[in-house]
């Protein structure tokens, strides 16, 4: 391995390294909040759907719990992005390093929270006596690959664009709140009435939590799943890297 | 010898990026006239800087404030583009941070000279062998286990100043960050610069303290009105500069 690869590889350890450290720096449940946010997120979603409105579904809370874990992986790191290079506006106006690292630095920062809470998903199979199959064993990297490169492009370019619009770290949490309830999570794709199935078949991130939630629940993922989402992945990854190849020597002058 | 530093014929202007950090909304509303705008309305900031710094060669930086020197470092250390012309620099460049930037005040000491030492273009073995000797230039070995946020202003310039010298650059940027120190430290700085000369590694020194570039530089740039007034030896650059203010 030559030394630049090295390098960019040592970056990225350093900087998810200070991004674990520092997230629940004095904060007396540590990791544990990683596990609670969205297992709270659940059970505001169940008492609302589960115990008000009597939704029609078996084990409703390892449905919701299958799909909220890997979505906040999603949503924290596209929200994260449209001010990380803001934060980070000092070391960028002075050091030349590759700027993309602080993005693929938070995905892989709260990608390890997710992974550190799957546990919490076998248990809460366990509890439910819900055996699990063991396709998740290959299934579960497949994911995580194909979930870290679609976050990636996605927050690469909200990244970038914030620097220029700053409307954009306003936009992106109204935008994560609209795809969530667009995207099968609180209740499954099949529910969604007949006429309005395209518009989530549209939808660049259904296929992966849906994917996601079938892996856990059946042991089974949708090939077809698969191929839209990594279809999706390249789009975006593209896009990203255009907009941020076009941009990043801009970056000191705009901080 | 050949040259480390080249800069030949350099300008530098800037967008006046307000018509986008105005929003969306209203670039979008004046599209034409905001496209039209922004072609025009450019800040130059430097026109036809054109210098060479030699290899072991210690130059100084000075100008009043906005005449442009941080705009040079910045081109030097490779985060600025040039408008026109060219910039060219052989060899691992550390520029020094201001106070603590590139640290995170709730990491210890010790971690943020990894994360520093990192963002400056060590590998991570290379930071961990020099971590001892980093710790002791900054004479913060009681305090190194400590959040940073519990540091003084001249401890942390003390800390940066010394992930910089350690990492063994060719090339040291330096941003007037030593006035902080209190007069011990700077005179270690002073002392560490000089002994980087002897070794042949080249440094360029932004800063207003006239006294300070006195004592290492061989040189001085001189820069006012975008562009460069004078570049000869330090002492007669620092005369003049100083009839001048």
């Amino acid at each position: 391995m030559n030394r630049s690869t090295k390098y960019i590889i040592d970056l990225i350890i350093v900087l998810t390294a200070k991004e674990m450290k520092v997230r629940y720096k004095n904060n007396v449940l540590g990791y544990l909040w990683s596990v609670l946010q969205p297992l709270s997120f659940a059970m505001v979603y169940f008492i609302a759907f589960k115990i008000v409105m009597r939704i029609e579904m078996e084990n409703y809370t390892l449905f919701l719990i299958t799909g909220m874990f890997p979505w906040q992986w999603f949503a924290n790191s596209m929200n994260e992005a449209s001010r990380l290079f803001i934060f980070n506006e000092s070391i960028i106006k002075k050091v030349n390093f590759p700027r993309n690292a602080l993005v693929i630095a938070s995905i892989c920062n709260d990608g390890i929270h997710f992974i550190l809470s799957i546990p919490v998903i076998f248990l809460f199979f366990f509890i439910y006596g819900v055996p699990m199959s063991i396709n998740l064993l290959w299934y579960i990297p497949l994911l995580l690959i194909l979930q870290f490169v679609i976050t990636y492009g996605g927050s690469l370019f909200i990244a970038t664009v914030n620097l220029f619009f700053q409307d954009m770290a306003r936009l992106v949490p109204i935008f994560i709140t609209f795809l969530f309830f667009l995207t099968p999570i609180i209740y499954s794709s099949d529910m969604v009435p007949d006429k309005y199935k395209h518009l989530v078949s549209l939808n660049p991130i259904a296929p992966l939590m849906v994917s996601w939630r079938n892996l856990f629940l059946n042991g089974q993922v949708d090939i077809q799943n698969i191929f839209i989402t990594l279809l999706y992945s390249i789009i975006f990854l593209i896009i990203a890297q255009l907009t941020y190849k076009k941009l990043v020597w801009k970056f000191a002058e705009v901080l | 010898m050949s040259p480390v530093i080249r800069c030949a014929n350099v300008s530098k202007n800037f967008i006046m990026y307000h018509h986008f950090t105005g929003g969306i909304k209203n670039f979008l509303f004046h599209l034409p006239s905001a496209i039209r705008s922004m072609r025009s309305t450019r800040r130059t900031v430097l026109e036809n800087v054109d210098f060479e710094i030699i290899s072991g060669e210690t130059v100084g930086i000075i100008g009043k404030n906005g005449a442009g020197k941080s705009t040079v470092l910045g081109l030097l250390a490779g985060v600025l583009l040039p408008s026109s012309g060219s910039v060219t620099v052989d060899g691992r460049v550390a520029p020094l941070l201001e106070l603590g930037a590139g640290f995170h005040s709730l990491l210890s000491g010790r971690e943020n000279i990894v994360l520093n030492g990192t963002l400056l273009g060590m590998l991570r073995e290379e930071v961990n062998d020099k971590l001892e000797k980093i710790i002791e230039f900054s004479e913060l070995e009681e305090f190194i286990d400590q959040p940073i946020r519990t540091y003084s202003s001249g401890m942390l310039a003390r800390l940066g100043f010394s992930v910089a010298v350690n990492c063994n650059p060719d090339i040291l940027l330096v941003d007037e960050v030593l006035a902080v120190g209190d007069d011990s430290f700077q005179k270690k700085c002073i002392k560490k610069m000089r002994w980087f000369k002897e070794r042949g590694k080249t440094i360029v020194f932004v800063s207003h303290n006239i006294h300070e570039i006195k004592q290492v530089c061989d040189r001085v740039i001189w820069i006012e009105d975008k562009t460069i007034r004078m570049n000869d030896k330090s002492d007669k650059v620092l005369s003049q500069y100083e009839q001048n203010s």
